[in-house]
């Protein structure tokens, strides 16, 4: 730690300098290589799921890692129902010939999939507007205006934050059972139509821009509610991009509340819900069904996460930063 | 604060009662959700935690239940029919969360560190390849891990073609415990075992149980959930890395600090909050291990894969056998737990020791 270790360190010449020397012209190679690594192991599976998810049945258990399709298109069945193909039909070394089979059957005639995907969005967006709205309206409150109660309240949403999931399955399913509201597109809106998390969320956001503008235009005779929705909103954007995308994929993903909520009428499923349809109990799974529904459950996320990936990655700092 | 924020332009009461009134209308439909649906549900699994309600006489009956107290902490924490379903599960549940979050802050602070680095190219395709997993369905990585890990799975394959040796381990249905597998390379079984591990029982399980670790279907998922939630620690800790201003480094530079010094003495104590944050979060995600262990179940391993987190499901909404209250009770002590650790990991991260990993 002195002065003269540096110089020393530098050109090299004591044992520990050159050491450390070493050490540097080595590390970048090692940090790629960890990299290169990891990189490979996070991708690989969406590969082989993508891929496989093209195969029939016997293909998949048997060479689940031929990953490059051809352009020869295969049907799994003979028309006449008759003959079926076998796995190395399929397969060629890294090869397969597609088949869209499985994608087929799960959205074919008298499939779910289609209706669990609809319910999916809707949950999804729903909760998402609703949460744009209460959410900021009570960051904005908590942040802003001065009311008897204001700091209680905080600190009941930061202690809301704090209540483990599993604690509330139970009491849920019995409220919304008295209620009427189980199985009901309303029972899944109301219950999660506000998040402790997007309204501090948004309180942060709003302590962090001056409020000259706002204050000038309620002044001006602007009524609170109007100054809000017209002037303090709009200058809330990248926050609310923030709160959307982050309520947007909770939903689309949410497998837990949707089971208390919706989980026992099949009509009312989420995607995540329906897998567990296709998936069946046991081993014998039907892997070409299970694989094609996560490729179309994860493929409408993958989109929105490529679009606004600048989003993902600042919400997810911003959050941990707050920590 | 909101209340320095509110430097009044307008003075009189009259004003002073109006913003009041916005204040209450602006917060009060979110507040109205989160009161009945996060607060009272609170409430409510405390009292229920306290009847011997099954769940089947309808609520609106006369008399659906009756006030039992703590017979079913009793029944469930200190001898009654249902404490070793507990202690198995909480067992379990110990041994993902001590798998799975030390391992994963670790990699994701290694991998930051690397992502970080100045002469790293390519830093937007590294961030983008371990993120995405997050995004995904904690339902679909199950399922593309059902497909992985099964016997002629991939994960089977590929190990076979490194090592010809291989034989292929059911990573789903194998209820063999880590620790006991390991022992077994040295030839000590149950069978061998010393006899006061195998004979001592805690809460009806044996010495030998508790320590033979998570189960190899168990270990499969909690492979799972590093592979997920790496990516988004990462993230965290390389937003915080790039906070720390870079004048610091370059003082410790000057005073002839060393890479490593600097990384020990310099960057891990300031990042400590961050590590807080990531390990609450982690503690809080593991401990409430639930779609992961509802997807990847299995008849055979129904007990080697049972986390606190499904036992109060599976309690609860068992076909044959629903008990809501007992239910309840498990769910209030697995709410307890986690806040113990948040606290008891507050006091050892968030403490006044230097972070050292």
């Amino acid at each position: 730690m002195t002065a003269v270790a540096q110089p020393a360190a530098a050109a090299g010449t004591s044992g520990d300098g050159r050491f450390f020397f070493f050490f540097r012209r080595i590390f970048p190679f090692i940090g790629y290589a960890i990299l290169i690594f990891v990189a490979f192991l996070e991708i690989t599976p969406f590969v082989l799921t993508l891929a496989n998810s093209f195969k029939c049945d016997p293909a998949i258990t048997s060479y689940p890692a031929a990953f490059i399709p051809t352009f020869n298109m295969v049907q799994c069945v003979t028309d006449d129902g008759a003959g079926r193909l076998t796995a190395a039909e399929q397969v060629n070394g890294a090869f397969f010939n597609p088949t869209t089979s499985g994608y087929d059957r799960i959205l074919g005639q008298g499939a779910n999939l289609p209706r669990w995907a609809l319910n999916t969005v809707l949950y999804a967006v729903a909760v998402m507007v609703l949460r744009l709205i209460f959410d900021s309206l009570a960051g904005y409150a908590l942040a802003r205006l001065r009311f008897p109660g204001n700091r209680f309240l905080f600190f009941v949403v930061l202690g809301v934050l704090m209540i483990p999931g599993v604690v509330l399955l139970i009491p849920r399913f019995l409220m919304l059972q008295q209620l009427g509201l189980l199985n009901t597109y309303w029972g899944y809106y109301l219950v999660l139509g506000a998040d402790a998390f997007g309204i501090l969320l948004m309180k942060q956001f709003f302590e962090s821009v001056p409020k000259e503008i706002e204050e000038a235009a309620f002044v001006d005779g602007a009524s609170r509610v109007t100054t809000f929705f017209r002037i303090v909103l709009p200058m809330a954007t990248p926050a609310l991009v923030a709160l959307a995308i982050f309520s947007f994929q909770g939903q689309w993903n949410n497998f837990m509340d949707a089971l208390i909520i919706v989980g026992t009428d099949q009509s009312m499923y989420n995607l995540p819900l329906g897998l567990t349809v296709l998936r069946g109990s046991g081993q014998d799974i039907q892997y070409d069904l299970v694989l094609a529904g996560s490729v179309i459950t994860t493929i409408p996320m993958a989109i929105i996460f490529f679009v606004f990936q600048r989003y993902f990655v600042e919400g997810v700092s911003y959050s941990g930063l707050k920590g | 604060m909101a209340t320095q924020t509110a430097a009044a332009p307008m003075k009189n009461s009259n004003a002073k009662l109006q913003e009041a009134i916005s204040g209450w209308g602006f917060i009060l439909p979110a507040f109205l959700i989160l009161f009945v649906f996060m607060i009272l549900p609170l409430f409510v699994a405390g009292y229920f935690s306290l009847t011997d309600w099954n769940g089947r006489r309808p609520l609106t009956s006369p008399d659906p239940f009756e006030l039992v107290g703590l017979e079913n902490y009793q029944t469930l924490l200190v001898s009654g029919r249902r404490v070793d379903d507990f202690y198995n599960a909480l067992k379990n549940t110990v041994y993902y969360v001590a798998g799975v979050v030390p391992t994963q802050t670790a990699i994701a602070l290694v991998l930051a560190v690397i992502v970080n680095q100045r002469w790293l190219k390519g830093r937007g395709f590294f961030r983008t390849a371990f993120y995405f997993p997050s995004i995904t369905s904690s339902i679909v990585v199950s399922m593309i891990f059902l497909f992985l890990f099964s016997n002629t799975g991939p994960v089977n394959g590929a190990i076979r073609a490194l090592f010809p040796g291989y034989q292929n381990v059911s990573w789903l249905t194998d209820n063999n415990g880590l620790i006991h597998n390991f022992f077994g390379l040295f030839g000590v079984t149950s069978r061998t075992a010393p006899e006061f591990l195998t004979e001592t029982e805690i809460f009806r399980i044996s010495l030998w149980e508790w320590i033979s670790g998570p189960s190899v279907a168990m270990f499969t998922i909690m492979v799972l959930a590093i592979w997920t939630t790496i990516g988004t620690m990462m993230v965290v800790y390389l937003a915080a890395l790039q906070n720390i201003p870079s004048h610091v480094y370059e003082a410790a530079a000057v005073d002839g600090a060393t890479q490593v010094q600097i990384f020990r003495k310099i960057t891990l104590p300031l990042l400590r909050p961050t590590t807080f944050f990531v390990v609450t979060l982690g503690l809080i995600g593991t401990f409430q291990v639930f779609d992961q262990v509802y997807m990847l179940r299995d008849e055979q391993t129904r007990e080697s894969t049972m986390s606190v987190a499904y036992l109060v499901y599976d309690t609860a909404f068992n076909l044959s056998d629903p008990r809501m209250g007992l239910a309840s009770a498990t769910a209030v002590t697995l709410f307890i737990i986690i806040f113990v650790a948040t606290i008891l990991q507050r006091r050892l991260v968030g403490g006044d020791r230097p972070v050292d990993q």
